[in-house]
């Protein structure tokens, strides 16, 4: 199911009665997932990003603005009726009920033509726990499970009925590292097998990058880029894109271009042919730096963590006085932790200048 | 679109119908909680005549008059009544409060010997009804010759085993690093107990003092067995001397004017601590 | 170590002077007062031990009388003040507008004087040769004959007593219950309303379980509380319950112990221990069914 957001609006009376102004939680929404595609909205939080998964599930109406299912304008049909499904961020498994009555709950609720018998409810039910792999724990109590088997039940019960739909909100947050890791391979192999059109929420930047098909990055309210993960993450659109994806996060100095040339205080680092003169934020990624005796960038050198596979050099540098620099660089490098300063020449393609005001992204050819 | 728009409109409409349910439900309980409160202020205000020559009761007065309030007063002791109630309810609460800070401070704080087995005896304490230990106690407070003395009515009324339960279990949510910061700058425990613990958890501290004072604002039963001398009643049995032997039992707006006149010191101090009472008693507060 | 030991104790101590004396000793004499038979309180001498006070008791026609008005009392009003109060509290739950103000007014008679309010239902209830009352007033609408709630038949007499004391309790009942109903996840009633539950099957699913355990300590404190009413029968009857046939077993305890037909506390203490056994028993087969349904997290 393809799903539409037409110039999706939602606003809320500020908390602070005397601030009369609306909160825009989220802000003319404009985008489309594609039908069977896992699509992870992502933004630091307070985003709106949990506002637009309520916006899609029904919980709240929007302000403005339509919500497509396929062809079906589902903007004013209430929650009980969109048929999605959803997994919340504490699962919000009734805990006085097991996990088979918990799955078999939202099958109970089908009334007229979609009415099943018991004998059919159990075996959807039981088909469910198989796909989440749960079908051994069906009589336990949900505090008997631990927190990734609760997922997993959630996700079930969010399947059973078959879902034009599924929303998953920071499905991550409460697991533990390992199991994070586990369980998102996991939400993948599921999705990739129903074919269901999949949309979750998260504020971390790893977890959507590593298993959507596709990411929307928000920042207060606003879409700030879509795209695929490799996509957005080779090709910011703005400063804040490029700094909220990646890790280690990309370093910023500020500097400037000048006669076609990218200084970085007295360094002129990189040609960046047709850029008038202006000030600049530098974004440059941890991988965009090589090792180089004649290179045109000069750190100072603070630290080296050796991490097996390679090297993180971190330095310090005057036009990123807040910032440790950190250059992730081949082990295969020797470098002089005596020296005071150590010298890099960049990577044009992992260098990204931004406008100083705006923060928008300015192209440049490089040479 | 139009089919959606439609169901969606039916479903607002089940919705408002469901509001006016609710709020006439709602409403008709409130009338019902408030009803006696309105007929017991409406009766305190109508003249002994006038209520005696209505054969069918009048829902409202033209003529209010604060004669019953007046009788009220001079035809019973009930200013008496009054100040006993009030004195039994600062010095039994004052009481109280003292030894239920003692010990809660005791059980929370403090390491020695048997502390557990005494706590638990106070747990089970907390199950015994006050039916069963109500008669011994008639026994000794006659035979201790404290009948109609504030002696005999307070000293069994002080005990709350359930108020030191919910302040030990307040004061053990203090932080243990607390007291030891305290105890590295040379804090006595009494100190400690009364300049940090006690500020901290005055909520709770204030909570169980309104609870006692509206218990022993209300309470009937052992100042009924104690005291038999007017000059020694609470309002309580004073209200119940009116109705049974005194002016009750025919000048009925000043027997209300009596009630109305007990009724309000709580309902103020109701309306004043509000939010701190519900709190307190949502917490776990039991009646009587 | 010592000095540590004594310093604990002496914080107890007023406790313990307290509890012991008024607690601890009168629980252990009322077993031993209501085995003593013949016990006589100016000579305090008896004859002997046994079961004879209970004997007396279980046989005395007024105590089983209170024992019959004590047992309709609890059966009628431990349900309706429980149900009643899980609707007024799901009511109250459902709007916004307006709902502190019917909280505040709910609360109310918990606040007040149960002997003081009791004569406002006896005067709205009584019928005297000046006036039927406010209730028969009401009742004539609907063409009934009028009825003494006071000094009239003994179905009559009852209705008030339970009236009246459905009247005391709910506001305990109404306030605990809403803040359990306030408690619950509201992510659990958004995962109900997104798999399309209805209103009803969420409410009898999912809100009912989740207070169960509210629930349940309602109506345990609600059998207790209602076993031991007292004061409410006397602020409609007054003193004299044994005349009105309106007398409850705490009632019967005290009459037993003080007042024109007391003086005979081994009597007393032999209808209180009764009547904490039956507390107990009605308790623990309440906590057995409980285990079967009441679900606690």
């Amino acid at each position: 199911m393809k799903v539409v957001l037409q110039n999706l609006t939602k606003r809320f009376p500020n908390v602070n009665k005397r601030i009369r102004e609306d909160v825009i939680a989220v802000n003319d929404f404009c985008f489309e997932i594609p039908d069977g595609k896992l699509v992870g909205l992502l933004g630091p939080s307070g985003c709106g990003k949990s506002t637009a998964l309520n916006l899609l599930c029904g919980l709240l109406k929007p302000t403005s603005g339509k919500i497509f299912f396929g062809d079906e304008d589902v903007t004013d049909i209430p929650a009980e009726r969109r048929g999605v499904g959803m997994v919340f961020q504490n699962y919000a498994l009734y805990p006085h009920l097991t996990v088979r009555q918990n799955i078999l709950f939202p099958l109970q609720n089908l009334k007229g033509a979609a009415k099943l018998t018991k004998a059919q409810m159990e075996e959807k039910a039981l088909e469910a726990a198989r796909l989440v792999q749960i079908d051994e724990l069906m009589e336990r109590k949900p505090k008997e499970l631990s927190g990734g088997q609760q997922q997993r039940v959630a996700i079930a019960r969010a399947l059973v009925k078959l879902p034009r739909i599924l929303l998953l909100d920071e499905p991550l947050s409460n697991l533990d590292a390992r199991l994070r890791l586990q369980t998102r391979e996991e939400i993948q192999r599921i999705q990739r097998k129903t074919g269901i059109t999949t949309v979750f929420v998260t504020h971390d930047q790893e977890e959507a990058m590593s298993i959507s098909d596709l990411i929307v990055v928000m920042n207060s309210g606003i879409i700030q880029q879509v795209g695929k993960p490799q996509e957005v993450y080779d090709d910011p659109v703005n400063l804040f894109v490029a700094k909220f994806l990646g890790a280690p996060p990309i370093n910023v100095f500020s500097g400037k271009s000048e006669g076609g040339k990218l200084y970085i205080g007295d360094d002129a680092v990189l040609d960046i042919g047709n850029v008038p003169d202006q000030e600049l934020d530098i974004g440059i990624r941890p991988e965009g730096f090589v090792l180089d005796q004649n290179g045109s960038f000069n750190c100072n050198l603070r630290n080296i963590e050796v991490m097996g596979r390679d090297i993180t050099v971190v330095c310090s540098h005057a036009c990123a006085p807040d910032f440790a620099i950190r250059a992730i660089i081949s082990s295969e490098n020797s470098i002089d932790l005596a020296a005071a300063k150590v010298r890099f020449s960049l990577k044009a393609n992992k260098t990204f200048i931004f406008n100083k005001k705006t923060g928008e992204r300015i192209r440049f050819d490089a040479e | 679109m139009s089919e959606f728009a439609k169901t969606e409109k039916s479903a607002q409409a089940r919705g408002r119908i469901l509001k006016i349910f609710t709020y006439s439900f709602l409403g008709i309980w409130a009338i019902a909680v408030l009803f006696p409160f309105y007929w017991m202020i409406l009766t305190s205000l109508k003249s002994y005549s006038s209520y005696n020559s209505e054969y069918i009761p009048k829902l409202f007065t033209l003529s209010p008059t604060l004669q019953n309030y007046f009788d009220a007063f001079t035809a019973a002791p009930l200013a008496k009544y009054f100040l006993n109630t009030a004195i039994f309810t600062v010095v039994t609460t004052a009481i109280m409060l003292a030894v239920t800070v003692l010990a809660a401070f005791a059980f929370a704080r403090l390491d020695f010997k048997g502390k557990n087995v005494a706590f638990t005896i106070l747990l089970s304490l907390m199950m015994i009804p006050s039916e069963l230990v109500v008669i011994t106690n008639f026994v000794t407070i006659t035979e201790l010759d404290l009948r109609n003395t504030f002696t005999g009515l307070i000293l069994p009324s002080v005990v709350s085993v359930f108020y030191i339960y919910l302040l030990k279990e307040n004061f053990s949510q203090i932080p243990d690093q607390l007291y030891y910061a305290a105890k590295v700058d040379g804090t006595s425990d009494m100190k400690y107990l009364f300049k940090v613990m006690v500020p901290i958890c005055k909520p709770t501290i204030i909570t169980i003092t309104i609870l006692k004072v509206i218990e022993c604002w209300n309470s009937y039963v052992w100042p009924r067995l104690i005291t038999d001398d007017q000059n020694f009643f609470l309002v309580s049995n004073g209200i119940q001397e009116i109705r049974e032997n005194g002016f009750g039992r025919e000048n009925i707006p000043a027997m209300m004017a009596a009630v109305v006149a007990i009724c309000v010191p709580l309902i103020i101090l109701f309306l004043i601590f509000r939010k701190k009472i519900m709190a307190g008693v949502a917490r776990g507060g039991v009646k009587g | 170590m010592d000095k540590k030991n004594l310093k604990g104790w002496l914080y107890l101590l007023p406790a313990i002077i307290f509890l012991g004396a008024f607690m601890v000793y009168p629980l252990i004499d009322v077993f031993i007062y209501s085995l003593e038979e013949g016990f006589n309180s100016a000579s305090q001498t008896s004859f002997g031990v046994g079961t004879y006070n209970f004997s007396y008791v279980l046989h005395d026609p007024y105590f089983l009388q209170a024992l019959k008005n004590t047992f309709i009392l609890v059966m009628i009003t431990v349900p309706v003040s429980t149900c009643l109060a899980l609707l007024i509290s799901v009511g109250l739950s459902s709007i916004k507008p307006l709902r502190n103000l019917f909280q505040t007014v709910y609360f109310l008679p918990y606040v007040t004087n149960t002997l003081a309010v009791g004569l406002v239902f006896m005067i709205l209830f009584q019928k005297t040769p000046y006036t039927d009352g406010l209730a028969n007033m009401v009742l004539g609408w609907f063409g009934a004959a009028p009825v003494d709630f006071i000094d009239g038949p003994y179905w009559a007499k009852m209705f008030v007593l339970c009236l009246y004391t459905v009247w005391v309790v709910m506001p305990f009942k109404v306030l605990v219950l809403t803040s359990a109903l306030a408690s619950v996840d509201q992510t659990y009633y958004n995962a109900s309303k997104i798999d399309a539950t209805s209103k009803w099957r969420t409410f009898t699913r999912i809100t009912i379980p989740l207070v169960s355990p509210t629930l349940f300590y309602l109506i345990i404190t609600g059998f207790i509380g209602a076993f031991k009413a007292y004061n409410d029968a006397v602020a409609l009857f007054g003193t004299n319950l044994n005349a009105s046939e309106m007398n409850t077993i705490v009632g019967y305890v005290y009459d037993m112990l003080y007042g024109d037909s007391g003086g005979y506390p081994s009597y007393a203490s032999a209808a209180a221990v009764i009547l904490f056994a039956i507390v107990l028993t009605i308790t623990c087969i309440n906590l057995i069914i409980s285990k079967k349904h009441v679900h606690y997290s």
